[in-house]
C-alpha cells in the first residue's frame, strides 16, 4: 500500500520491486493503528518536496545508486576479508578445520549437484534440505494451528493469562535439544520426536504474541463491536483477528526461525535424510568441509524461511493499513 | 384528552429517555471515584439535547450510561420505556475518535451495523441500505475507501453514516467534532443539522462547543465539575427550525443564551473550556 503512493517512476518502480525496505517501510506493531497511519501520513506528505526540484532530481538518483552500490560491495569486502583469515587460520600448522578453498575443492559434489541420488545412504543436500524443511513445515504448522489458537483462548481471559504466562514464560526459555529425551521417551520413534521438538520450541513465541495481540484489541474497537452487535464469527473476523493480525505474525515470524534453530538438533539422532542428520553423519565419518557446506546451507534456507515469513507478516499483518 | 392509551404515549414519549437517580462510582477502595452523583434527566421523544461541561465532569460516563457501555451503581437509565442493560442497536453511538476499523472500507464498515439490523435481509438490499447511508454523508465517491485514506472529517461522516444505518431510537454523539477544525466543524455541524431536520431522531450529543450546542440543541445540559457531577442547569434553547448560522446571528435568543452558557462555564472555574 505504501508503495503505491510513491512517485512512479520507472526505475525507481524497479527498485522497490527488487526487495529493498523503503524508508517509509512501517514500523513494527505497537498500538496497532495510530503508528501506522503516522507513518504513512509521513510518506504522503513528504511526496511534493521530493518531487519539486528537477534539477536536483539528478543528484538525488546517483546518491541512491551510490547508496545501493555500498549496500551490496560492503558485504563483499566483509566477506572476503573474513575468507582470507579463515584460510590464514586453517593454513598453519596443526589446524584441522579446512580452509575456504580446501573446503570447496573437497566437497565440490555437494556444492554443485545437490540433487543426486545413489541410493537411501547417499543423497544430494537438496534431498537432506528438502526432508527437514518437511519435517519442519509439518511442526511448524501444527505449532501455528495449536498456538495461534492457545494464543487466542488465553488473551481473552485475564485470568487464564495470570495462570498460563508464568509458565510459559519458563517453557519458552527451554532449548530445543532438552526436550529431545523427553520427546525420545515420550514417542518412542525418532521422526514423531523430531517433529514435536519443532513443535514445542516454535509454539512459545506465537502462543505469547497472539495473547497479547488479543489483550490489546484497542477498547475503542471492543465498543463498536458491542453498540453495533458484532458477535460470533463476525466478531472473530472483522475485529479481533485483523486487530490482533500484526502481533500474530510477529510471532509467527520468530516461530519460524526458532523451528529452523531447532532441526539440526531435532534429527540429530533421528537418522535417514534430513540435513541435521547428515551433519552428524559428516562429523562420525569426519567429513569438516562437508559440515562447512551444510552449515552454510542451513544458513541461507533460515534466511529464505524469515524473509518469505517476513514478506506474509507484511502483507497480512498489515491488514489494519 | 380522556384517551389512556393516548396519554400513555404521550407520557411515555416525554421521557423517551429516563434518567433517574442515578450514581456512577467507578473502582473500590481507595481508588473509588465518585463520577455521577444523583442525575436525573429526561428527554422526548425526537428532542435534540447538548450535554456541557468541563473536562472530567462525567459528560461521556453519563452518554455511556444510557448507551449500555456503562451500567449504573445506583439508578436507572430506560429507553422507551426499557431499562438500559447493554449496549444495543437501538441507541447507537458517534465515537470522539471515530472508532472505525480500519482494516475496512467505507461501505463495509457501514455494513457492520445494517448487517446487524437485517441479518436476514439478501445480501443486495443490505448492500444498497449502506450504500444509501453513506451517500447521505456524501461519500459516496469514496466507498471503497479504507479510513486511513480519509480526512478526519470525512472519517467522522462514516461514523454518522454507521449510527444513522443502525436505525436507532436514540443517537449518542460523543464529542463528534471535537477533533475537527473550525472549517470542517462548520460543515460538518450544516449536515447534521440537515440530516436530523429529515429524521428528528432523539439525539444526545456531548460537546465543548457552546456554539455547537446552541446551533443544534433544543435544550442544553450543564453539568457541574467531577468528582460527584451532577446536572446543574437546564438551557432551553427556543429558537425556531430550520435554523441557519445567519439567522442565528441576528437572533435575540441566541446572544443571550450563548451569555449564559459561557458565564457558567466561566463561573465554573476554567476559562479554556470557552
Amino acid at each position: 500500500m505504501i508503495m503505491d503512493t510513491q512517485p512512479k517512476i520507472p526505475s525507481q518502480g524497479k527498485t522497490l520491486a527488487n526487495g529493498h525496505k523503503s524508508p517509509t517501510e512501517r514500523p513494527k506493531p505497537m498500538g496497532p493503528g495510530l503508528g501506522k497511519m503516522e507513518s504513512k501520513m509521513a510518506a504522503q506528505t513528504a511526496r511534493p518536496t521530493a518531487k519539486l526540484p528537477p534539477p536536483g532530481e539528478d543528484t538525488e538518483r546517483a546518491e541512491r545508486i551510490r547508496e545501493r552500490a555500498r549496500t551490496f560491495i560492503m558485504p563483499v569486502i566483509a566477506i572476503f576479508f573474513l575468507c582470507l583469515f579463515w584460510e590464514i587460520y586453517s593454513s598453519r600448522a596443526g589446524v584441522t578445520l579446512p580452509g575456504p578453498i580446501k573446503t570447496v575443492t573437497e566437497s565440490w559434489k555437494l556444492i554443485a549437484h545437490p540433487w543426486f541420488d545413489n541410493g537411501p545412504n547417499d543423497k544430494g543436500l537438496g534431498w537432506h534440505l528438502l526432508s527437514s524443511l518437511q519435517r519442519v513445515a509439518l511442526g511448524y504448522s501444527l505449532a501455528a494451528v495449536v498456538g495461534v489458537f492457545l494464543g487466542i483462548v488465553i488473551g481473552k481471559s485475564a485470568m487464564a493469562f495470570k495462570a498460563f504466562d508464568p509458565i510459559f514464560q519458563v517453557l519458552r526459555t527451554i532449548p530445543p535439544l532438552a526436550w529431545l529425551p523427553i520427546s525420545l521417551a515420550t514417542f518412542n520413534q525418532a521422526n514423531p520426536s523430531a517433529v514435536f521438538v519443532i513443535f514445542i520450541t516454535a509454539i512459545w513465541p506465537i502462543i505469547i504474541n497472539t495473547s497479547v495481540g488479543i489483550m490489546r484489541i484497542p477498547a475503542d474497537y471492543e465498543n463498536v463491536a458491542r453498540v453495533y452487535q458484532l458477535k460470533g464469527s463476525r466478531y472473530f473476523f472483522k475485529v479481533m483477528l485483523p486487530s490482533a493480525a500484526p502481533y500474530i505474525f510477529t510471532g509467527l515470524r520468530i516461530a519460524i526461525g526458532m523451528a529452523w534453530l531447532a532441526i539440526v538438533a531435532a534429527e540429530m539422532l533421528t537418522g535417514g535424510v534430513g540435513i541435521g542428520f547428515f551433519i552428524w553423519d559428516s562429523w562420525n565419518s569426519s567429513r569438516m568441509s562437508d559440515i562447512i557446506v551444510s552449515v552454510f546451507y542451513v544458513g541461507m534456507v533460515g534466511l529464505v524461511l524469515d524473509r518469505i515469513m517476513a514478506r506474509i507478516a507484511l502483507l497480512f499483518g498489515s491488514i489494519g493499513d | 384528552m380522556s384517551d389512556p392509551v393516548a396519554e400513555k404515549i404521550a407520557e411515555n414519549e416525554a421521557k423517551f429517555v429516563d434518567i433517574s437517580g442515578v450514581h456512577k462510582l467507578f473502582g473500590s477502595g481507595k481508588k473509588r471515584y465518585h463520577a455521577l452523583a444523583g442525575v436525573d434527566l429526561r428527554i422526548g421523544k425526537g428532542e435534540f439535547v447538548s450535554i456541557i461541561g468541563h473536562s472530567g465532569c462525567g459528560k461521556s460516563t453519563l452518554l455511556n450510561l444510557v448507551a449500555g457501555l456503562y451500567l449504573p451503581t445506583t439508578g436507572s437509565v430506560a429507553v422507551n420505556g426499557k431499562e438500559v442493560t447493554a449496549p444495543g442497536l437501538d441507541r447507537a453511538v458517534v465515537f470522539q475518535s471515530h472508532s472505525l476499523l480500519p482494516w475496512l472500507s467505507v461501505l463495509e464498515n457501514v455494513l457492520v451495523a445494517v448487517d446487524s439490523v437485517y441479518p436476514d435481509k439478501p445480501k443486495e438490499f443490505r448492500l444498497a441500505e449502506a450504500k444509501r447511508y453513506v451517500e447521505m454523508v456524501h461519500l459516496g465517491a469514496h466507498i471503497h475507501k479504507k479510513p486511513p485514506q480519509l480526512s478526519g472529517g470525512m472519517k467522522q461522516r462514516v461514523g454518522i453514516a454507521r449510527a444513522f444505518a443502525a436505525d436507532p431510537k436514540v443517537l449518542l454523539l460523543d464529542e463528534p467534532f471535537g477533533a475537527l477544525d473550525a472549517l470542517t466543524r462548520g460543515s460538518m455541524q450544516d449536515e447534521l443539522t440537515a440530516i436530523w431536520e429529515k429524521n428528528r431522531k432523539t439525539v444526545i450529543m456531548i460537546t465543548h462547543d457552546v456554539d455547537e450546542a446552541v446551533f443544534l440543541s433544543d435544550r442544553i445540559v450543564l453539568m457541574s465539575n467531577g468528582p460527584a457531577a451532577t446536572i446543574a442547569k437546564v438551557v432551553e434553547v427556543p429558537i425556531p427550525r430550520p435554523r441557519t448560522r445567519e439567522a442565528l446571528l441576528e437572533d435575540s435568543h441566541y446572544l443571550a443564551i450563548r451569555k449564559e452558557l459561557l458565564q457558567y462555564l466561566i463561573g465554573t472555574g476554567h476559562a479554556a473550556a470557552a
